[in-house]
């Protein structure tokens, strides 16, 4: 059973409307960064929801601010992570994260999925140069998930308390880790200079 | 900072609607600040009347305007996504009231249908319809709460009650159906909890033409009051750019003009066979965000009054059997009855590999679930992409500049909620 069926239009999925111009876009996208692109998922091969395009991390810039300026998916949708921890894939290529994004087309109301493996002491350049919405997606990623940003103004956590240990939303991290603290968060008052 | 906005030599009204208002509105900044060098510092919540919730604004002030502010949250950080990786599907139904507890069956529509998707479920037409009215039942209270309260916090309590009446009238509606009032938890995948009972939808019928009227006072209360024009006009200005680059969503990013809506452009359930407008306003500030959220409100009776009079008696469960939950006569009458039942709870179903970003447009905006599965019963990772948490993030921006007692006006228009903020 896949979400492929005629009833997915129910849940507001347009996946024959969109498919012409998204093979269109990627076979542009393929000629253009050729091998950076690793790996692309069309809807129609697997069980997914939308066009997901893996893409070195060298490239990942270059290849996000074309698909903003060029290709009208201009609304950073969600940025988000992943742990890969228990995949088959980590052992052989030590990629353990993921980070997810998800764009959408404010014309043509079409999304798309681009993905960045990295593995686990990696630090990728931030992306608030391209939306400056990024800035509190990529300090949520650094608090759950403890990837760094290079070159974030303001890279601290944000929901957990300042004085935390650990990133949550790792596999490795316990689902009752609790940490108890006594006095409320400090605050820093550098922030306001 | 600069007055620019307000010496253009277009009038404000002419700008905004194309056309000039009864009111003739001309806002002007005191020049006269005694205490213009004066820096001081402000610090807001996490536990304070005007913030809505459990969160904190520290500002430094010049006189009495915010030079520089920033925000700090988490305070009801309940670590949802952490949970949704540990809890089965049917489980993590009664997480998601927890989100946006003013507008709770949304996220259980959303959450639902994210689901269902994966897994490739029709539900039954009455379902639809029924899940349909009570999204836009929450999307009429949460839009009553946000407007009621935006005017409370500027000093207009009484336009409050009035929303507040048609509001626990249609938390009674909802009782009626699910039994709660606000933490409901009404949906199941692949179905509901319940039916909707006998005339349900005639009730439904008579709160939407109550409503209606109430709406008309409402608007004549306040719309056009000189008190409230002077505090929302040109007040926390967030542009058509600012919100594409901020991630805004919902009524927050039409109020700036930018003319999305999901229910129309990307129509999930019936929208597409329902008829209703979307309502866009031009400059982005308060007044516009409260104004496009009443015309919403307007829209929404209209859908709710379409859906009541298709709605057709028929199941409410899918055919799929993977996830029916069985009926209670079942469990407590046969062996195999009550081995289901208890496989179902423990064990929960699984759902196939794979992964899909599921959006709703909610009350505050485009709710997301990004699930990611990789077999059984348990999400690999759960993902809430909830509005508040990109709407928050603009606030520092928009105040920035305004009065610190604007600073209230702004929160309270760009209605964020902490429960959707921190998850």
């Amino acid at each position: 059973m896949d979400i492929r069926k005629p009833v997915a239009t129910i849940y507001g999925y347009f996946q024959d409307k969109f498919s012409p111009t998204w093979n269109e876009q990627i076979l542009k996208l393929r000629e253009s960064y050729g091998e950076a692109i690793e790996l692309v998922v069309m809807p129609m091969e697997s069980n997914i929801d939308m066009p997901t395009l893996t893409v070195k991390k060298e490239k990942i810039h270059e290849f996000l601010s074309d698909l903003k300026n060029n290709y009208q998916y201009s609304f950073l949708t969600d940025f988000t992570a992943t742990d890969e921890k228990d995949d088959e894939e980590f052992e052989k290529t030590n990629h353990r994260f993921q980070l997810v994004f998800h764009l959408f087309n404010t014309e043509t109301k079409a999304r798309i999925r681009v993905k960045v493996k990295l593995s686990e002491n990696e630090s990728i350049a931030t992306f608030i140069d391209l939306w400056i919405g990024a800035n509190w997606a990529e300090r949520e990623i650094f608090d759950m998930f403890g990837i760094q940003f290079e070159g974030h103004p303001d890279l601290r956590r944000i929901l957990m308390d300042m004085r935390w240990e650990g990133h949550p939303l790792r596999k490795d991290y316990p689902l009752r880790g609790y940490q108890i603290f006594l006095t409320p968060e400090p605050l820093d008052p550098e922030l306001l200079k | 900072m600069s007055d620019s906005k307000f010496q253009n030599d277009v009038p404000l009204d002419i700008a905004r609607w194309g056309m000039p208002s009864r009111l003739d509105v001309t806002i002007k900044k005191d020049t006269d600040d005694l205490f213009e060098d004066s820096k001081m510092l402000v610090n807001i919540g996490p536990t304070h009347p005007a913030m809505h919730g459990a969160f904190r604004c520290m500002a430094k002030l010049n006189g009495e305007v915010i030079e520089k502010s920033y925000c700090e949250f988490g305070y009801t950080h309940r670590a949802k996504e952490k949970l949704g990786e540990n809890r089965t599907y049917h489980q993590f139904v009664v997480y998601t009231d927890r989100l946006n507890y003013c507008s709770a069956l949304i996220n259980n529509v959303t959450y639902a249908m994210s689901v269902e998707r994966m897994m490739g479920i029709e539900v039954p037409e009455r379902t639809i319809w029924i899940r349909m009215i009570c999204a836009e039942i929450s999307r009429v209270i949460d839009h009553l709460i946000c407007v009621g309260i935006n005017a409370v916090d500027l000093g207009a309590f009484s336009y409050f009650t009035y929303g507040y009446q048609q509001r626990e009238r249609a938390y009674t509606l909802i009782e009626k159906l699910c039994g709660a009032r606000l933490t409901t938890s009404y949906t199941r995948i692949g179905g509901l909890m319940s039916d909707a009972p006998e005339g349900w939808e005639k009730e439904v019928k008579d709160w939407v033409k109550e409503t209606r009227a109430v709406l008309a006072e409402m608007d004549k209360l306040l719309t056009e009051n000189r008190i409230w024009l002077n505090r929302t006009k040109d007040v926390a200005v967030f542009n058509k750019e600012q919100c594409l680059q901020y991630g805004f969503t919902g009524p927050n990013a039409r109020a700036a003009g930018i003319n999305i809506d999901l229910r129309r452009d990307q129509p999930c359930m019936f929208y597409d066979k329902v008829d209703f407008e979307v309502p866009v306003a031009q400059v982005g500030d308060v007044f516009d965000r409260y104004y496009v959220r009443l015309e919403e409100i307007k829209q929404s009776l209209n859908i709710i009054t379409q859906c009541a009079d298709r709605m057709k008696p028929g199941p409410i469960w899918s055919e799929d059997k993977r996830t029916r939950i069985p009926d209670k006569d079942v469990v407590y009458n046969t062996m195999e009855g009550l081995i289901h039942h208890f496989k179902f709870f423990m064990n929960g179903f699984n759902v196939p590999k794979g992964e899909a970003y599921t959006a709703f447009e909610a009350a505050n905006g485009e709710l997301g679930f990004y699930i990611v599965s990789k077999g059984g019963p348990m999400a690999h990772r759960m993902r809430i992409r909830s509005p508040s948490f990109w709407h928050y993030q603009g606030l520092d921006p928009m105040i920035k500049g305004e009065y610190i007692g604007d600073l209230v006006a702004a929160l309270g228009s760009i209605n964020v909620i902490a429960g959707e903020l921190d998850r």
